[in-house]
Formats: C-alpha cells, structure tokens, sequence
C-alpha cells in the first residue's frame, strides 16, 4: 500500500458523507420529514419533523464521514495483514466454556434475579425475561430440528405453537385435566398435525415448500379466529388453570405452596417454578436433539439438507425421514404451546400471527442453523431486545414523550439481520460439530489447520455444473 | 422381503470364464425399454443384459440416452415402456420372470434367490430391496457432513433397524452401539481402501476432486450393492488417478462380487477395464459386445466419427469426448 493511500483522506471522507446525506434526505423526507396525525374532528393533518430530520441526516452524514474516514481503510489494512494460521478459531475455543456457563447462568438466573431486584423487581426480570426468552430458545431449537438439521424451511411453525396452546386452553376448560397429563396430550396433537400437514407438502422443496407452510400458518390462524363456537374467536379462551406445583396450586389459600411452606404468599414462587419448567422443558428439547443427531435418523436429516438426490440414491426413505423431522419439530411447539397458554391463562389467536414465525425464523437463522448455542444467544438477543427496549424510558427525554423505543423494534430488528449476514452469513454459530469421530477431534482439526491441503481443495477443477 | 448377498463371488476369476460368461443367467435384464419425455424420445426399445461379476460399459455420443437408461434402472425415472428385472442369488429364479411380471407385484424372493421388477419400484426401495446402488456425474455428497458420516448414512437402513428405528438406540441400548460399531468398521475398510482414512474426521467437501470421486464409490458400496452403477466415474481425473479407479474396480468386482454397470466417455479407461460394452445412438442400441468387438465395429465407428451428412454434429462432440 502506497503512503499516499493510507493517510488520512478527509476530500474523500466528505465527498462519501454528503453524497450519503442527500440519498437519505430523499429517502427520509416522506418517511420522517413528514408525519400525518388525525386531529379531534378526525381530519388528517399533515405535520412536519423537520429536528427529528435533521438528526437522521446528522447521523448517516457523520456515520459515513466516519466510515470512510477511519473504518474502511483500517479494514483494508486488516485484509492486506497476513493471517496467522495454526489457531483454532476464536469461536471454537468459546464453545468448550461457552455451554457449561450459559448452562449454570440460566440455572442461577432467578436467584441472581432475586439478589438484585429483591421480591418485587425480579418478577419483571424473570417473567419478561426469564420466562419469554427461554420460549422462543425452545421454540427455535424445536424449529432447528426442521430447519437447522433437515433442511427443510417452515415458515409456518406457529401453527403448531398455536395447536399446542389450544389443546391445552381446550382441554382444560373443558375437561378441567391436569397440566402434566395435557402437556403430552398437546405435544402429540402438535405432531399429529405436523404429519398431517407434511404428508401433501413434503413433496415440495425450498421455496416452495416454505410458501405452503406459510400458508397452512394462515390457516391455522383463520381457523382460531372464524370458528367461534370451538374457540371462541377473536375473544380468545380466557381464565385456563394455571399449572401446580406436581398438584398443589400456587394461591393464597391454605392449601397454596407458600402456606404449605410456611412461607409468605407471594406471585414470585409460581413464576420462579415457570421459570424452572421452561428451562426443563427446552433443555429436553437441546437433549433429544443431540441425542437424535448421533442416531441414524439424525444423521439422515442432516443429509437430506445437504442432498436429497443422493439421499435417495442411498436407500433412504426421504418422505418418511422429513415426515419424522416435521413432526419432532411440531412436537416440540406444542410443548411450548400449552406452556404458553398455561402461563398466560388467556390465549387468543393475536398470539399466533405470521410474524411469530418469522421471528423464530429468524432466530434459527440468525443462530446458525443447527446450532443449539447459536439458536439460545440468538433467542437472547432478539428477545431480551426487544424487551429491553421497552426499559428506556429515558430516550423520551430526549425524544419527546411521544417516543415509544417498542416501534422500533422491527428496524431494529431488520438492521440486526443485516449486520449479522455481512458479518457472519451462516449465523452466529456456524461450525458443524461431527456427530461421530473416527479418531478424534484433534486430528481433524489437525488436517484442516493445514493451509496447502485446502488450497490443493480449491485449485482443483470442480465439474459439478454438469 | 429376503435378499440373500450374491452368491457369484468369485475372486479371481480367470479371463477364459469371465469371456464365456454370455451362457451363465445375467445379473440385470432390461426388455423393450422406452422413455419418452413428452415429444421427445430418450430411450427407444433398448434390450439388453448385465452379466454377473461383471464390468459393462454403457458407451455412445452425447445424448445418446445413457444417463437416462441409468435413471430408469436405479428408479429415479419411470419407464415409459419396458421391464427391467434384477435377479439376486440363485439364478433359477428367473424362471419365474414371467409370473412376477403378469402378477403386478414388484418381486419374489424365496429360497435364496430374489427377483425384482425395478421399473416397479420406487427409488430409494430400488437400493433398499434389489440393491443397485449408484453415483452421479455430478459428484454428490454430502459436502459438510464428515467423511465417515457420509459412509454412515449409506448404511442408513441397517442401522435404522438395528436402533429399534430410533426408539431403542435413544434409549442407548447396547444393540445399538453394537451395530454402530459395525458400521464404523465397515466404513473404515472402505476409507481404508480409498486411502482416505486420514481424512475421515473432514468434511467432505474439503477433500480434492479425485479423492471425492472415489469416497462417492465407496459410499455406494457401502450399502452392499450387487450392482454398482457409476455414471462418468473417470471424469475430470488425471491419467494416473484413472489408472487407480481401473484397478479399484477390479477390486470391488473381483473381492465382493459386485457386478458394475458404468457410463464413460474416456475410451482409454472404458476399453481397459470393461467385460462387455453397449454402445447407444439416439437411444438406440447400435453394438453390444467386447471391447475387441466394439472397437472394429463399423456402426460404432460410424457413430463416433460420423460418415453419414446429417450426423457430421453429433460425430463431433463424440470425437471431442473420445479425445478426453
């Protein structure tokens, strides 16, 4: 690299951020420039934004100035720099302390909760984001069955979250059944349908496939919604029995868990035992899931999303094989489902919309498809995100009280996914870990640390167009 | 249904035999085949047979049909006409061809001989219960699972049975890691042989072309074929690794008395190694016989470098491949 190139290119810096400044005066002029509000007399008035313009503008012109200032030629120092080979990736390395800490993190996080909030804040700390997260960590690794190690892209996993949430909410109104006998009960209601579904889709493949799905999430919806003797519609199915602690009810009375303890009644105890029941719940879903991927069928998910074709050509039954995956995978979301509606103890079919789904998506994408870990720190990120933002009630200060942060969740949301397929396009995690070894992790990591035999890799002619 | 391993393993057997084998029973019989894609006719009444412990060579000019006779056989297409029947063990068996056919089932197997009507099967069952396993011209692994992986999953239905199809082996049952162990140690013969053991913990995809070439073959042979059909295996190999596949596929006919059935345009490798070559034109059969037959027959040659006007465009492609 020439002297001249490296030194600071202030011309070039400011030629970059006004250039970045009118595209975005174009695109955020009837976007935020203007806003239209209703007025008393329900008139639709056109206001102007013009500070909260102006700050956008401020923001891309200075980020850019920035970027092209200090960060793009810094990046092209850091390319032109040899890489030094014969380490094991950072990530790697991570994920040998990264379980046993995540693990005894989530194990401790209510008493940690407890120390620090005390008996009244923590229920906030463990509802809001004990409990929601630990949801979607199992609704995304029961989605990663079918999407991580299958292949197969199902974007309409609600549906089976919501048959899961309804089985429940049903049967237990109806019948007044225990948790622990409808917990099962839904699940294999959830794969009942999983099958039901899979067996006219499973036909389809990629892009296909994920319109199907999507629309049988519709269906499912429109079901919930439309036949109101059953479920009662957009009202919803309210007051479902909350679960008990293996039969004893966590309330006020005599009877309840903390007067049979001797304790103080208090909300905290029956949400601490949620708590505990979802961490149970999703780590039988991460133990069935390693278990499954050492065993035949496992491994036949996993080649089926490498190659159908050959998948076939090898004796494997592909419909059956995606049938089991599909079913695993909606077993797990009614799990989660009746989950759902037992600690909620009201469900309607507002919880099950499209965008569910694509938020559960988007964490097993985001993870790293197939990643147990990457799937549970995507989960964290994106829901504890979102739920954070609904804590920054100062940026109202700066805002206006007016500025809602929960808005911008999707933006948010939408930058988080471009950012993470620039950064790391397979997702946070994306090192397969073998199912098997034949001698052992340190020779392969041995042979692949070697930089010529990958170059002997990809010198080679590949002929695999034809 | 049962399915014996084939009885005809016999190393070493001498080339006097391996010539005169025309009167022993084939292993593999296609009748009147037809495949039509709307207008358009891939394959037109092709007949012909496959021996036993064997190696033929299914050879002709681009287009010709032969990639389509190979889909047919392994049950990736449905034959528009035609009768393909594959026969296992015993070769009295074929007695029977014409039951089975009039009966509309997809095969008997009693005794220790099996007969399949492959046109009647679907794909994976063709591995599954005759046992014809193949590979593609386009290698297809399974590019980010392990070397060893991709051995396990050809012994998918082995294993899926020795797992109690799943529930046992979840429960880690003994049984099952029994037969797990077996696998890895089938696997490690033919890594062993393949001279791919060292890499056995890499992806797949990381290995060079040739060596994925030849894992591909094995994996075939992982699911214990007794007919191995290989479309364009010496593609983009060098003349030594070419070498090396010809002596491999000696081996697999030789020591397990799998027969091989394969698509080639390289005619070094094809003359060197086959027992008996079909040649294909316009999804005709033109020739059918030994490499000394095939290589001064005039249709062949005709075929190839194209005498007649209108075939001067097709002899060339043929040519150009002949080269290669």
């Amino acid at each position: 690299m020439t002297p001249e190139a490296s030194r600071l290119d202030l011309a070039r810096a400011c030629r970059d951020a006004t250039i970045a400044a009118l595209i975005s005066c174009g695109l955020f002029l009837p976007l935020i420039g203007f806003n239209t509000v209703l007025n008393i007399h329900n008139e639709l008035i056109l206001e102007t934004r013009w500070p909260l313009f102006a700050v956008f503008i401020a923001i891309i012109a200075g980020g850019r100035f920035v970027h092209s200032l200090l960060i793009a030629p810094w990046l092209e120092r850091r390319a032109m720099r040899p890489r030094r080979d014969g380490k094991p990736s950072r990530i790697t390395h991570a994920t040998s302390w990264m379980i046993p800490f995540t693990l005894g993190f989530a194990i401790l996080y209510p008493a940690l909760a407890l120390w620090l909030a005390g008996f009244q804040g923590a229920v906030k700390w463990i509802d809001n984001f004990g409990v929601q997260i630990l949801i979607y960590v199992m609704l995304g690794w029961g989605l990663n069955i079918v999407v991580g190690l299958a292949g197969l892209l199902d974007l309409g996993y609600v549906a089976f979250y919501a048959v899961g949430a309804y089985s429940y909410a049903l049967l237990a109104t109806t019948f007044g059944l225990s948790f622990w006998i409808l917990l099962p009960v839904a699940g294999c209601l959830a794969a009942f349908w999983g099958i039901l579904l899979g067996f006219p889709v499973l036909r389809l493949r990629g892009d296909y496939l994920a319109i199907v799905t999507l629309a049988f999430g519709e269906i499912i919806r429109l079901v919930l919604i439309n036949w109101v003797p059953v479920t009662n519609g957009y009202a919803g199915i309210a007051s479902i029995p909350r679960p008990t602690f293996f039969g004893i009810p966590f309330n006020a009375t005599d009877e309840g868990f903390a007067a049979r303890l001797g304790l103080p009644f208090s909300p905290i105890y029956r949400i601490i035992f949620l708590y505990y029941l979802i961490l149970a719940l999703a780590l039988v879903t991460a133990a069935v899931t390693v278990r499954l991927r050492r065993l035949p069928l496992g491994r036949a998910w996993e080649a089926l999303r490498e190659d159908e074709i050959a998948c076939r050509a090898l004796g494997i039954n592909t419909t059956n094989t995606k049938l089991t995956a599909f079913a695993m995978g909606a077993m797990f979301a009614g799990f989660a489902g009746s989950f759902f509606s037992a600690r909620q103890g009201f469900i309607s079919p507002e919880s099950f919309t499209f965008m569910e789904s694509a938020v559960i998506v988007a964490i097993v994408v985001l993870g790293g498809m197939g990643s147990l870990l990457g799937v549970a720190l995507a989960a964290v990120i994106m829901i504890g995100g979102t739920e954070i933002m609904r804590e920054l009630d100062f940026l109202k200060t700066v805002f206006g009280s007016d500025f809602d942060p929960t808005q911008y969740r999707m933006l948010l949301f939408g930058l988080a996914m471009v950012l993470i397929m620039i950064w790391k396009p397979r997702g946070l995690i994306a090192r397969r870990e073998p199912s098997i070894f034949l001698r052992g992790r340190q020779y392969q990591s041995a042979f692949s640390r070697q930089p010529d035999k990958h170059m002997e890799a990809a010198l080679l002619p590949r002929e695999g167009a034809g | 249904m049962n399915t014996p391993a084939d009885g005809a393993t016999r190393p070493g057997m001498p080339e006097s035999e391996r010539s005169a084998r025309a009167g022993s029973p084939p292993l593999l019989r296609v009748d009147h085949l037809n495949m039509r894609f709307g207008g358009l006719v891939a394959v037109s009444d092709l007949s012909f047979t496959v021996g036993r412990a064997g190696i033929t060579a299914l050879i002709g000019p681009n287009g010709a049909g032969k990639t389509t006779v190979f889909n047919c056989i392994t049950g990736f297409y449905k034959p528009t006409e035609g009768r393909i029947a594959l026969q296992a063990g015993d070769p009295r068996v074929w007695e029977e061809l014409e039951i089975v056919t009039d009966r509309g089932t997809r095969g008997i197997g009693h005794g220790n001989g099996s007969l399949f009507l492959l046109e009647r099967m679907p794909d994976y069952l063709v591995v599954q219960k005759a046992r014809v396993a193949r590979t593609f011209q386009n290698i297809r692994l399974f590019p980010g699972m392990t070397v060893l992986e991709n051995l396990l999953v050809a012994q998918h239905n082995p294993l899926m049975r020795a797992s109690g199809f799943t529930v046992l082996g979840a429960l880690g049952l003994r049984s099952y890691a029994r037969a797990e162990k077996a696998a890895v140690d089938k696997a490690r013969y033919w890594l062993d042989k393949i001279g791919l053991l060292e890499r056995a913990d890499d992806p797949a995809g990381e290995l060079p072309y040739g060596a994925q070439r030849r894992l591909e073959i094995a994996r075939a042979m992982c699911t214990d074929p007794v007919l191995l059909c290989l479309d364009e295996p010496a593609a983009g190999l060098n003349p030594r690794e070419s070498t090396e596949l010809g002596l491999y596929l000696h081996a697999i006919r030789d020591q397990h008395g799998t027969s091989i059935l394969l698509i080639e345009h390289d005619m070094s490798v094809v003359m060197g190694i086959s027992d008996h070559i079909i040649v294909l034109d316009h999804g005709q059969k033109i020739a059918d016989g030994t490499p000394q037959q095939i290589r001064s027959d005039p249709k062949v040659i005709a075929a190839y470098l194209g005498v007649e006007q209108d075939e001067v465009g097709a002899a060339r492609t043929g040519e150009a491949d002949a080269l290669m």
